[in-house]
């Protein structure tokens, strides 16, 4: 297999998107029960049946995080250093959220004070609830455009605010995600609860379904006619090592949607997006569980691929300092780090979802009151 | 100029999120194995009480658990969010090992640990062990990778800086992997965590025979505990990373300085046992020393000499020249005059070009920098010595105090007496705060010894920060204060009630508390 640098600039965008679909598919579903948990669990018990859907999976996936954060470090250390530090305060405000989580699945259960657990479900509410919006207002925000620059020692500068993250598009954006979490979670939790919450859960999926549909439609279109997108008019050769300042980058409107007409192909994406929380309100509607889990994963590839597909080659473009956007040709590693990375990511990722998926099967049942019932003591 | 309370204040932040951190990983690192031991005797024996012990000691690792992995996100945030300078300009090669940590170590020991507490009944009895090695195996490689990393900052090998990039380059993975500091780091700190994680139940399990309560639990416990930490106490002991100190110009500067070796003294050197080091005067005060140890301990050998502080500071006031020279260099070659001779002339000095970056600390115009700022950027090659020489003896006083009560332990347990020794039950309780100040102190000698760099003889600290505003900063310092003090808090109150409740939590009826109400 013939590796050069430019490839591996590709493979690496490619793999970096692999790590955030598969946190969004298996953190996700977590996230979603822990948005729903004080919204249909009623009960105290109900809540431990939706908790303990979730009980021996959540920590593994919540590595995809870690693991998508580590790679972009690695791989991509410039938008890991110009993201991390210039979305400051929205980065503090997910990682104090995230807190809450491990420490919420873990205690939550432990004593049996009903203000103490109703506490950490709330903790858990808030855990769960505020990173995907957050990363939905992050992925709104890039296709925006972010101020930011790299002085000659490529120091990088932001010099934005925090409220300016938070403007009509990015929230669109962060809604959207928000939505399409709680629909992945609620299709879980019909998959795999008895006992009346399978049926509120279908509501909820159904529910969260038709608004995905519409708030997808409605940012595609924004994208189409309000923002205006980012193109390299000129950059030097895709198989050297440059810093983003090397390159000529102008503003477009429409330019967001050059790469469907470069590569057609590309427009599997959206339609996976639509098709997928379509066919999640059809199969819930019918109580096929798993076919809907199947089109909710499928709508959540479709939509960050999209996100993904419409910036290419672009990652985090600059809006006060065109040429300093950080692209996949410009943000990267060297070709040694990327190529030890690729190797290591193709031998562990097969690995990783050879030994999760044992750990699921091995863990398969629906989760009702009288295991929850039989196992006080041992269960979250 | 970044200003200096931003550095302090990131400093700062980063010292208290890594030893806030640090109190957590040990336990998880020791009292995993420690779980391996105690069901693999179940499973080999078949007897209950050996299944019991690895879910009680299991449930309290749960609780310690979880804020590991909460404070881990910390650390993993942190680098980008406070240090995006550090991480441009390293991060083709310290972000290597973190994203291998997650693909191969993290997600190991997290995907496992839930099958741990929720599989047993689940899983056959080898498929659980199995669980439980992995949960093991995955926490101490993740350990090795995240040490292979910090090793990196500490001896800087198999990389290079490339000006077309502005920033370190990975050449040498093996290197990098193989870095002889990482691997005196790594058999140091894991041995460090099994004392750890053996002191936290010998104490309790003390406790318990104390208490009068649960006395085959607590033997039981108490034994496995004693073998563990003896031998776990005597490899940390036995490869202390001393020896880690003879690579890597910085190492050795910080060897010096936890010695207090102001001039470089004839071979075999003396050891500092006691004294007060003054470092404005630059001598230390009332010193007792000890013939020939220092010697011993820094170079294995009675002739190699250990080099003093004051000469430190004069070899590297000719590196920060040296420095000046690289830098006027590398902004020729920054503003596109990339003739041959200035390339040429770049990689014969650019080795140096981190000396040179000290000078930023007091002046932009580095080309044109002063005498006076030429002495002071090389007097700040060398750490404060007091703080460094107090810390390291309070680490290894640490360790000796364990290693006799594990000795103690041990030997008691051999004589099948232990239970009957109550000042050695009282002092293993006593001694429980132990293992935790000798990691924090180690941590505090090895990461101040450091500076003043982030990355040794590379990046200064005070380049390595985000361009954000001290305030903001000091904002989530607060946060994360108030924030890490209630979770602590919440830890604290769960451990002490379950430590205090003891077997009896996991309501099989056979234990001390169960027995009196029913």
């Amino acid at each position: 297999m013939i590796l050069d640098y430019e490839t591996l600039k590709l493979i690496w965008w490619a793999l970096i998107g692999v790590l955030l679909i598969g946190f969004a598919l298996t953190d996700g579903f977590d996230m979603g029960v822990g948005i729903l948990l004080p919204i249909i669990g009623k009960t105290d018990e109900e809540r431990r049946i939706m908790l303990n859907t979730v009980g021996p999976h959540w920590e593994g996936n919540q590595v995809w995080l870690v693991t998508a954060g580590g790679a972009l470090f690695a791989a991509w250390p410039l938008v890991y250093a110009m993201a991390f530090s210039g979305f400051y305060l929205a980065m503090m405000i997910t990682l104090f959220a995230l807190f809450l989580r491990p420490v919420g699945f873990d205690y939550r259960s432990k004593l049996t004070n009903t203000s103490w657990r109703s506490g950490w479900d709330w903790g858990l509410f808030i855990g769960s609830a505020i990173p995907p919006v957050i990363f939905g207002v992050a992925f709104g925000n890039l296709l925006l455009g972010v101020p930011f620059h790299f002085d000659e020692f490529m120091r990088p500068t932001y010099t934005g605010t925090f409220f300016q993250l938070l403007n009509p598009f990015a929230l669109l954006a962060g809604i959207i995600s928000l939505t399409m979490i709680t629909m992945h979670g609620a299709v879980w939790i019909q998959m795999r609860t008895l006992d009346g919450l399978e049926g509120r859960a279908r509501s909820v999926a159904k529910l969260a379904a038709v608004a995905l549909v519409i708030l997808f439609a409605i940012a595609g279109f924004w994208l189409n006619i309000g923002i205006d997108g980012f193109i390299i008019e000129h950059m030097p050769s895709a198989n050297s090592a440059f810093t983003p300042d090397h390159k000529i980058v102008s503003q477009q409107a429409g330019a967001w949607l050059i790469n469907y007409q470069l590569y057609p192909w590309m427009i599997i994406a959206p339609i996976a997006g639509f098709i997928g929380a379509i066919s999640v309100y059809f199969c819930a509607e019918a109580d096929r569980s798993g076919f809907a889990f199947i089109g909710s994963s499928l709508s959540l590839t479709g939509i960050v691929l999209t996100a993904g597909f419409s910036l290419f080659p672009f990652i985090m473009p600059s809006t006060t300092d065109l040429n300093s956007s950080l692209t996949v040709w410009d943000a990267t590693s060297s070709l040694l780090t990327l190529k030890i990375m690729f190797w290591v990511a193709v031998v562990f990722v097969p690995i990783i979802i050879v030994y999760s998926t044992w750990t699921y099967r091995k863990m398969w049942r629906r989760i009702d009151t009288h295991f929850i019932r039989s196992n006080q003591h041992t269960t979250y | 100029m970044i200003s200096e309370s931003l550095v302090d204040i990131s400093r700062l932040q980063f010292a208290i999120t890594a030893m806030y951190h640090f109190l957590f990983v040990p336990l998880t690192l020791g009292l995993s194995w420690m779980l391996v031991i105690m069901e693999s005797v179940y499973v080999m024996t078949g007897k209950q009480i050996y299944k019991d012990m690895t879910k009680f000691w299991g449930k309290l690792f749960g609780i310690n658990f979880a804020l590991g992995v909460t404070t881990g996100l910390t650390m993993e945030f942190q680098f980008g969010t406070n240090w995006a300078y550090y991480s441009h300009y390293v991060g083709d090669v310290f972000g290597a090992p973190l994203a291998i940590e997650g693909l191969m170590a993290f997600m190991l020991e997290s995907t496992f640990v839930g099958m741990f507490f929720l599989g047993w009944d689940r899983l056959s009895k080898q498929q659980h062990l199995l669980a439980t090695f992995l949960v093991a195996i995955g926490s101490n490689m993740s350990a090795l990778w995240i040490l292979i990393a910090n090793a990196w900052m500490q001896n800087p090998v198999g990389a290079e800086f490339n000006y077309e990039t502005m920033r370190m380059e990975m050449t040498n993975f093996a290197e990098v992997i193989l870095n002889p500091v990482a691997q005196v780091k790594f058999i140091h700190t894991v041995a460090a965590g099994y004392v750890t994680g053996a002191m936290f139940v010998l104490s309790i399990s003390a406790y318990y025979l104390l208490k009068g309560r649960d006395i085959g639990f607590a033997r039981r416990s108490f034994a496995i505990a004693a073998g563990f930490g003896f031998a776990s106490i005597c490899s940390v002991i036995l490869l202390g990373d001393e020896s880690g100190y003879e690579v890597g110009d910085v190492q050795q500067t910080k060897l010096a300085a936890i010695e207090a070796e102001w001039n470089t003294e004839q071979p075999p050197a003396a050891f500092t046992l006691f004294g007060l080091p003054n470092d404005e005067t630059m001598e230390t005060d009332y010193a007792i020393k000890i013939p020939y140890l220092m010697g011993l301990i820094a170079t294995r050998s009675f002739d190699t000499p250990v080099m003093g502080i004051k000469d430190i500071i004069t070899e590297n006031e000719e590196r920060v020249r040296n420095g000046i020279v690289a830098y006027g260099l590398l902004q020729q070659l920054r503003a596109g005059q990339k003739d041959e001779a200035i390339i040429d002339e770049f990689e014969l000095v650019k080795h140096d070009l981190g000396y040179g970056l000290l000078l930023k600390k007091y002046t932009q115009d580095v080309v044109n920098a002063s005498e006076a700022h030429i002495k002071m950027a090389a007097r700040d090659t060398v750490p404060a010595v007091a703080p460094l020489f107090w810390s390291f003896r309070i680490m290894v006083a640490s360790g000796f105090i364990m290693f006799v009560i594990f000795t103690l332990a041990f030997y008691h347990c051999a004589k099948r007496q232990e239970y009957k020794q109550r000042w050695l039950l009282r002092a293993a309780l006593m001694a429980l705060p132990l293992p935790w100040i000798a990691a924090e102190t180690g941590w505090f000698v090895a990461e101040f010894g450091r500076q003043p760099w982030s990355i040794s003889g590379i990046l200064p600290t005070h380049l390595s920060t985000s361009s954000l505003s001290a305030d903001t900063v000091f904002n989530s310092l607060t946060a994360i204060i108030v924030f890490y003090t209630v979770l602590l808090i919440i830890e604290m109150y769960l451990m002490i009630r379950f430590t205090r409740l003891g077997p009896s939590s996991l309501h099989t009826g056979q234990y001390h508390f169960e027995n009196k109400h029913n």
